[in-house]
């Protein structure tokens, strides 16, 4: 993390509980990019972080020595996606610093001194998932690694790890360090932590030294400790780092004569209450505290791969990605008080099937790959988002193959046993007749193509410990299943019928909406990742709630603690007991 | 302020002023539970075989004629879904919400303390329907067996009230809440009633008597609270159900009176206190039901000092006793309160929030209102002549639930050692030689006009119809 000379009592609150915290807008590009440029030579894009130090996403900071923001990090998952969708040529990503002091300072510790606590935790969600993000790209042959051309402090350094491999220039004085529990009183909370133990497998009793010592280290130690995977002279260090770039992408089995599509800006209309895009509608009931959003699958997707290199990125499946990608990120940084959120689906479950079939048979098509990897992704961005996900599914919706995951991602599901009776005659805005009862269809999809971050898929995170369960659902796979028997295959959580449906539905909503959103918070996450740990599950889970503990306790954000006193020339005044 | 009157719809299945056939879903949920209520009736419902009964039937809300008098066989009496009338202006009077428009639906926030509200309330209605089941085969007249099948049958309707509450307001759950209230069954040992009073046995009409006296009037005081509820349909359930209970109270409180009626005439005539050899009751025996029918009712109230209840006021879903006429600020969360207490063996009070002393406010109500009858029996027994007088017993005397539970204390409200108490017990609380006593005093009379030897006459028949009418036919 950055150091700094002033001291940060002059932070401006900029996101205090008190204020309207900022609206962030996730729109960019790379013409529109302040932090990051990258060129793309044959085979290897060479990605440079060259902060703008006056470019902080609200006003109050300055990015000094490459530190980062929202802003910056909004920035760097544009890019990622680049390089998968424009660029798929692409077999190695080298990552380095486009000054010469240094290679990154990490977050902006001026920034987070002034952040309000759900600031904090939004942007090291997000943060954590871009990284995520580049480590799927390992799977996929493009490899990144970062090349790091002077010192990665705090989170440059965490940045360093999410990479597959991390180059040092060894020149007496750059280092790798995480400095944030001898500094900062807090931890290296964005995957730090958890990546030099789990990733790069650092004896534990190192790992202790290494994140106490601030200044951290440099060459030959910094090898010795597995921290990073060379230290390259810096006479050598040019050709070094492009002799790995080579070696990397030699080694890639990616689709050599791959054509990019392009990523233009998403069209969406936004009102105070509503998000609007091409297929994904997002509306907000603010006395309800809810959110619906409707994904509508047009019939107009098929499973043939050619429409989707045709159409790009207009083409649905990966235009209701990118734009469920983007309600999310919205709703969850913008509109921290709607609780509740209601997905639903519509459109004929034919094409919601074609959509499977698509993404079932042409594994070996590389966009069609990198979309089911963004896919992925995004409902992984629902895993862990801290909201009340509640799935309706209604006559005309399409909850089946990839779409189901959508429900399945949720808390609880209710579905409608039968029609409403009341619009029998009523055609829905998909077409279908609404006298046709609501479906689900489990598939493929459902056995292994989109796992959560604890490795299980979500059936399997829903009927951990009940193979038989799990069996009876496999059974019926590629059925249209009715509320009764997705009530009874234990699909959903209840199947009222058009008696009770409203009354039980605006119950449940009101109910949820009278709970502590703290324990709500709390018992979601622990409720959606049973069984096994992974890497990413501990970095979600144990760093994440260790870190948000940590953050709002007095010795890291209380006036004396030692966020607030960071470059005050004072020290933190802790309270000593430990807890 | 307008008020509007709901139409009744009494030609539909269910008699109704809620616009059942307009609500096709609902009316569908209440048809479906119709023949498991019809089945209970039958099952547990009134053992004795008639014809036909003189039975009020409720037909209207209004302020004038909303009963109907006929002779109806009790298997085909109407029981219908009425609320009072509408107030499209009401607000709610306390609590957080005070001074909001009153919920017409039921805010999700609240629906499990709404729900339990409603199941404990509906819980009792059927549970004295089944413990009063054996009493129509001793029925000391005519019209004491008319009055207790109107009371069996409002009871029955009460249960009809709630139950449209559950299907109306509560979807599934509500439901299935409404099954169980046929399922529990009052002293059944898989599923009793929910509350301990209503597990006892009413196995004579003397405890008939003193239950619509004392225990029903628990049921008014729990009605009126409820009637004050911000929930709208609630409120409106419970003040029309509060008319009916007042006719069950009538029952209560004549009978007693009877009763008291008959003994000081045989203890004149027979110029003794000891009338049981006379075929009578004797005065110090109703004492003893006085204390264990009022104590049983005492404990209904709950704990002194309840969080329960504070959270059923702040949140608008139970008031106190006449709310609307008290003169504060209704929010009561800087007000303090006295609560009985017993403490180191000493009758107490202690001081906490007023918001934690709500049960105790009620009880304290319910008492009151209670004195009532007490003064009504002493005037009968000092108009006799007699030098001897009927009273409460001690607030903490024979007590299980609150402050007072498991304290040995009389019904003059010293504190006695526990085995002091228990060497005296039986003679405040009726003993098994009284029960028998009462027991085989209780022969059916069936000719119209006749009376049983230890109770007098009523004083003036039903629906102005002369005492000796015929009130039940017998097939
Ligand atoms: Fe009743
Ligand atoms: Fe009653």
């Amino acid at each position: 993390m950055t150091v700094l000379e002033e001291p940060v009592n002059a932070v401006a609150e900029h996101a205090d509980e008190a204020g309207a915290p900022p609206r962030v807008d996730f729109d960019t590009g790379p013409e529109r990019y302040r932090h990051w440029r990258y060129t793309v030579d044959g085979e290897t894009a060479w990605v440079y972080l060259d902060v703008a130090e006056d470019g902080g996403i609200v006003p109050g900071y300055e990015l000094k020595l490459n530190s980062y923001d929202l802003g910056v990090d909004i920035e760097l998952y544009d890019l990622t996606q680049r390089l998968r969708f424009s660029h798929p040529q692409v077999r190695s990503v080298v990552l380095t610093s486009g000054k010469d002091s240094n290679f990154c300072a990490g977050a902006n510790i001026r920034m987070l001194a002034g952040s309000s606590h759900p600031w904090k935790v939004n942007f090291c969600k997000f943060t954590n998932e871009t990284r995520n993000g580049i480590e799927d790209m390992t799977d996929a042959g493009q490899t990144w690694i970062a090349a790091l051309n002077g010192t990665a402090a705090g989170g440059g350094y965490e940045m360093a790890l999410a990479c597959d491999q991390i180059l040092l220039v060894d020149d007496r004085s750059s280092a790798v360090s995480l400095p944030e529990v001898p500094l900062l009183g807090v931890l290296p909370g964005t995957g730090g932590l958890t990546r030099v133990i789990d990733k790069r497998k650092v004896r534990k009793d190192r790992a202790d030294v290494f994140a106490t010592k601030s200044e951290g280290f440099g060459g030959r130690k910094a090898v010795e400790w597995k921290l990073v995977d060379e230290a390259v002279p810096r006479r050598e260090w040019e050709r070094v780092v492009a002799e790995r770039a080579a070696a990397a992408a030699a080694a890639s089995t990616r689709q050599a004569d791959a054509q990019g599509i392009e990523l233009p800006p998403l069209r969406r209309d936004e009102t105070a209450d509503t998000l609007t895009y091409d297929h994904v509608r997002v509306t907000i009931d603010r006395d309800a505290r809810t959110a619906t959003v409707v994904v509508a699958v047009p019939d107009s997707l098929t499973d043939d791969p050619a429409a989707l290199h045709d159409q790009g990125a207009a083409h649905p499946l990966l235009a209701i990605t990118r734009e469920l990608d983007d309600a999310i990120l919205r709703l969850r940084t913008n509109e921290l008080e709607i609780g509740t959120w209601l997905l639903l689906t519509e459109g004929p479950v034919d094409a919601a099937l074609a959509a499977d079939r698509l993404i079932a048979n042409h594994q070996d098509d590389w966009l069609v790959a990198e979309t089911t990897r963004y896919l992925k992704r995004v409902f992984k961005r629902l895993d862990v988002t801290s909201r009340s996900l509640i799935a309706l599914v209604e006559p005309g919706s399409c909850f089946a193959g990839p779409f189901l995951e959508l429900a399945l991602a949720c808390d609880r599901q209710y579905m409608l046993e039968g029609t409403f009776e009341e619009d029998e005659d009523a055609t829905l805005p998909s077409g279908a007749a609404a006298e046709d009862p609501a479906t689900l269809v489990v598939t493929d999809a459902q056995f292994g193509t989109f796992p959560m971050g604890n490795g299980l898929t979500r059936l399997g995170s829903r009927f951990y410990g009940d193979d038989d369960a799990l069996e009876a659902v496999r059974e019926k796979q590629g059925e249209q299943l009715e509320g009764g028997d997705a009530d009874d295959l234990g699909l959903v959580t209840d199947a009222p019928d058009d008696i009770d449906w409203t009354d039980e539905i605006r119950i449940l909503l009101e109910e949820r909406a009278s709970l502590s959103p703290d324990a709500l918070t709390g018992m979601e996450a622990n409720h959606r990742f049973v069984g096994p740990e992974t890497m990413e599950t501990r970095i979600f889970g144990r760093l994440t709630a260790w870190q948000n503990w940590i953050f709002i306790r007095p010795n890291a954000s209380g006036p004396e603690g030692a966020l607030r006193k960071y470059g005050t020339g004072r020290k933190a005044d802790f309270d000593q007991k430990r807890v | 302020m307008t008020s509007a009157r709901p139409k009744i719809d009494f030609d539909s299945k269910i008699p109704n002023n809620v616009d059942l056939a307009g609500d096709r879903k609902l009316q569908r949920a209440l048809e479906r539970w119709q023949p498991n209520f019809l089945d209970w009736w039958a099952d547990m419902g009134p053992a004795v075989d008639t014809k036909d009964v003189y039975l009020r039937t409720a037909v209207d809300v209004g302020r004038d004629g909303w009963a109907h008098f006929d002779h109806v066989p009790m298997n085909e009496y109407r029981w219908g879904v009425f609320l009072s009338e509408h107030d499209p202006d009401r607000r709610i009077a306390f609590g957080e919400h005070k001074g909001e428009p009153v919920w017409q639906e039921v805010p999700g926030e609240y629906r499990a303390d709404l729900q339990r509200l409603i199941v404990i309330q509906g819980d009792t209605e059927p549970a004295s329907v089944e413990q009063q089941r054996f009493l129509g085969a001793t029925a000391p007249s005519l019209y004491d067996m008319r009055n207790l099948f109107q009371v069996n049958v409002e009871e029955g309707r009460h249960l009809w009230a709630m139950v449209y509450l559950l299907h109306a307001y509560f979807g599934r759950a509500g439901r299935e809440e409404a099954d169980q209230l046929l399922a529990r069954n009052s002293g059944s040992d898989d599923s009793p009633r929910i509350l301990g009073a209503f597990n006892e046995e009413t196995p004579d009409w003397l405890s008939f008597y003193m239950f619509t006296y004392f225990t029903d009037r628990d049921g008014k005081y729990q009605l009126g609270t409820l009637k004050e509820s911000g929930f709208d349909p609630l409120s409106r359930t419970c003040e029309f159900m509060l008319k009916e209970e007042a006719h069950h109270m009538f029952v209560g409180t004549t009978g007693i009176d009877r009763v008291v009626r008959r003994t000081a005439e045989l203890m004149q005539d027979h110029d003794t206190e000891e009338v049981a050899g006379a075929g009578g009751i004797p005065l110090t025996m109703i004492q003893k039901y006085i204390n264990f029918h009022y104590t049983v009712s005492l404990d209904l109230f709950g704990n002194e000092s309840s969080t329960n209840a504070a959270n059923y006021f702040t949140a608008g879903l139970k008031g106190r006793w006449q709310e609307e006429r008290r003169e504060d600020d209704h929010l009561l969360a800087d007000d303090a309160g006295a609560v009985d207490a017993f403490k180191n063996g000493q009758v107490t009070h202690n001081e906490v929030p007023a918001l934690l002393a709500l049960n105790q406010d009620l009880r304290h109500e319910y008492i009151n209102d209670c004195r009532t009858g007490l003064k009504r029996w002493n005037r009968i027994l000092a108009k006799a002549g007699i030098d001897a007088e009927l009273y409460l017993p001690h607030v903490g005397f024979n007590r299980q639930v609150g402050a007072f539970a498991g304290a040995s204390i009389t019904p003059a409200g010293k504190v006695v050692s526990e085995s002091d108490w228990n060497a005296r017990k039986d003679q405040w609380l009726p003993t098994e030689v009284d029960k028998t006593h009462v027991r085989s005093l209780m022969h059916p009379v069936l000719e119209p006009g006749k009376i049983a030897s230890w109770i007098a006459p009523p004083s003036t028949g039903i629906n102005d119809k002369p005492v000796d009418f015929e009130y039940v036919h017998f097939h």
